[in-house]
């Protein structure tokens, strides 16, 4: 009993003499100042989602499901956002059917197959460079290559000659297709080799491993990568202005074919954003942030599954 | 029972079909890889080409001139190359400091459960889109900012946009440079430690320096990200179509991307001058190979130093 005070006196002063005489204040405020930067970087952009939100929520309000599900106008309290809407998902289908499966199979060719030779390091290094160009300088070759060159596949008729959802789809594809392989690569890396070895050692072949072996524990990483593009593939505008989505009034014809529709023209919820947003009234502004809220949800709503999937099925090996 | 065959390399192999299945599958893999290969050089040879042909169309002297304006045929490149550098040094400016305390704080001072709640959330911010921060800027900092702070006039500036691009790219960079940070080895933190060095010694003498390479790449990174960001300029830079020259961050004017997307939107306006909209593929090229030397050079600050620790 008589023990205990002095030993903790004892524990308390070789604490104080370890810490040294003086309290560290620069050091505090260093890490307050850390603190600060990271605060402020958060908290801007939360700052920026709220005075948006705040912004939209009379329009949402007012029209609540009708501003979604109305088309362009001229008039502001009638204007939607639904061929916006409608283009985007359709773009996204362009991601899922050609930068998905050409993204995948690179990746697994670059990480499971190819030897490190020179020819395949200039590949790789390749992909890099590419996913950090300029999205708006996939949007001139889209532009020169989907829209003027392929011409005649991607959209003969209508009042703009190849300015179509297909150049459009195919530009988007293209542009988040190094993303595909770069989280893809990662993911595949990240699979022990013993597991590789184990199958090999049975006598399966490159690919029976990489089936049904390497593809399942690589899998939620590689959909990571998956989950990355579409979100970009959602909010991407510059390379769209360039491939001529509609950033006026637009009517969307009904009653056609798909391939009538997917070589005409087209609109995406970004792009509509934009053309609301440099339009002078102030009662466009409401419905730009209205329009920002729908966008931010459905790309936030695709980026948390994406972190969800990870944290969920993130191994340490 | 037939006499089996005697073993030779050549029965290890495994049966023909299989080998088949093997072969085809491989090609399919390699020639989805190449098309990648195949779209640098598209982007390369289209723009090389669309490029030459515009700058030999035109007379050389209207690439000196005092403004980009391509409707009147005046296309000072110099114009769009110093508005691109005035936006980007105010995006670096912002993003910076704030993109490399947030990863110090994250990877030195945070718990591990603070985080693995901040980082995705930094993450998260990094995907929202350019188009919104240029709205923001439009109608937040531009008003309160730009003209409340410094009294400047106008709706549209420079330093409206680069703060909105600093803004934009504060996550990639700190989430980049925390990945740098993190990765540094525990033991020189604890052979620092053990000598008696105090917390912010750490980080500055030890950590900072150990991850040199990848905070350069992320700055290197983030820059290239600024030049070339579309949409803030687009909506709030202040130039549609042309331009004087100006470095005035309080003005307005026109950068490389800025002039590309306003060439594309006027399109349909742009009759007067048959070379008006044909010098977004020159101005293109000029920003593939700007953006293109960064990335490079981020690489090969990270390969150098890697090899040196």
């Amino acid at each position: 009993m008589a023990t205990v005070a002095p030993t903790e006196q004892i524990r308390a002063s070789v604490a104080a003499a370890l810490r040294g005489r003086k309290r560290d204040v620069a050091g505090q405020a260093f890490q307050l100042a850390l603190l600060a930067t990271l605060l402020v970087s958060v908290g801007v952009l939360i700052a920026l989602l709220w005075v948006t939100i705040a912004d939209a929520m009379p329009v949402l309000r007012d029209r609540g499901v009708d501003f979604v599900t109305s088309g362009t106008s001229a008039i502001p309290t009638r204007a939607g956002v639904r061929q916006g809407l409608i283009g985007s998902l359709i773009l996204a289908g362009f991601v899922v059917v050609f930068a998905i499966p050409l993204g995948s199979a690179s990746a697994i060719y670059l990480q499971e197959y190819a030897r490190d030779t020179r020819i395949n390091r200039l590949l790789i290094a390749n992909i890099r460079n590419l996913a950090g160009v300029p999205s708006v300088v996939f949007g001139i070759l889209g532009l020169i290559v989907f829209a003027q060159t392929m011409r005649s596949v991607t959209g003969p008729g209508g009042g703009k000659p190849g300015l179509s959802y297909i150049s459009g789809g195919l530009t988007i594809a293209i542009l988040v297709m190094p993303i595909v392989i770069l989280v893809g690569m990662e993911a595949l890396r990240a699979v022990p080799p013993s597991i590789r070895e184990a199958a090999y050692g049975v006598g399966a072949t490159r690919w029976e491993v990489v089936r049904s072996h390497v593809l399942p524990y690589a899998a939620p990483g590689m959909f990571t990568g998956v989950i990355l593009a579409m979100a970009r593939a959602f909010g991407e505008t510059a390379p769209l202005l360039l491939v001529g989505a509609i950033t006026g009034y637009f009517s969307s014809p009904g009653g056609r074919g798909a391939a009538d529709i997917l070589q005409g023209s087209y609109t995406a919820l970004p792009t509509q954003i934009f053309s609301f947003a440099t339009k002078p009234a102030a009662a466009w502004g409401a419905l730009t942030s209205a329009a920002i809220v729908v966008l931010l949800i459905a790309i936030l709503a695709v980026n948390a599954i994406a972190i969800l999937l990870r944290n969920r099925y993130e191994r340490k090996w | 029972m037939a006499t089996t065959a005697p073993l030779t390399p050549a029965s290890l192999r495994g049966a023909p079909k299989r080998r088949r299945r093997e072969a085809t599958i491989r090609v399919i893999f390699a020639g989805a890889a190449a098309g990648s290969l195949v779209i640098s050089i598209a982007i390369i040879v289209t723009l090389l080409a669309r490029a030459i042909r515009w700058m030999t169309s035109i007379d050389q002297s209207w690439l000196i001139g005092e403004g980009w304006f391509p409707r009147r045929n005046e296309f000072d490149i110099l114009t769009l190359l110093e508005g691109s550098i005035v936006i980007s040094l105010i995006a670096m400016v912002v993003a910076a400091p704030l993109g490399l305390g947030a990863a110090l704080y994250l990877s030195e001072y945070a718990s591990p459960r603070a985080r693995r709640t901040l980082k995705p959330i930094l993450e998260t911010l990094a995907g929202i889109p350019s188009v919104v921060l240029g709205f923001f800027a439009l109608t937040v900092i531009q008003p309160t900012i730009v003209v409340g702070v410094f009294g400047a006039q106008g709706s549209s500036s420079f330093l409206a946009a680069g703060l909105a691009v600093g803004i934009l790219i504060v996550p990639l960079v700190a989430s980049v440079s925390e990945d740098a940070l993190y990765a540094v080895p525990r033991h020189l933190r604890e052979a620092a430690y053990g000598i008696g060095a105090r917390k912010r010694t750490v980080a500055i003498r030890v950590v900072v320096p150990a991850a040199t390479s990848g905070i350069v790449a992320a700055l290197i990174l983030g820059l290239s990200r600024a030049i070339g960001e579309t949409m803030v300029i687009a909506i709030a830079a202040g130039a549609t179509g042309g331009a004087l020259r100006n470095i005035n961050p309080f003005d307005g004017g026109q950068t490389m991307t800025g002039a590309i997307s306003s060439l594309a939107i006027g399109s349909d306006q742009v009759q007067g001058s048959s070379y008006a909209f044909d010098s977004l593929f020159f101005v293109g090229l000029l920003l593939f190979i700007i953006t293109f030397a960064l990335n490079i050079a981020s690489e090969r600050v990270v390969r150098r130093i890697r090899r040196v620790l």
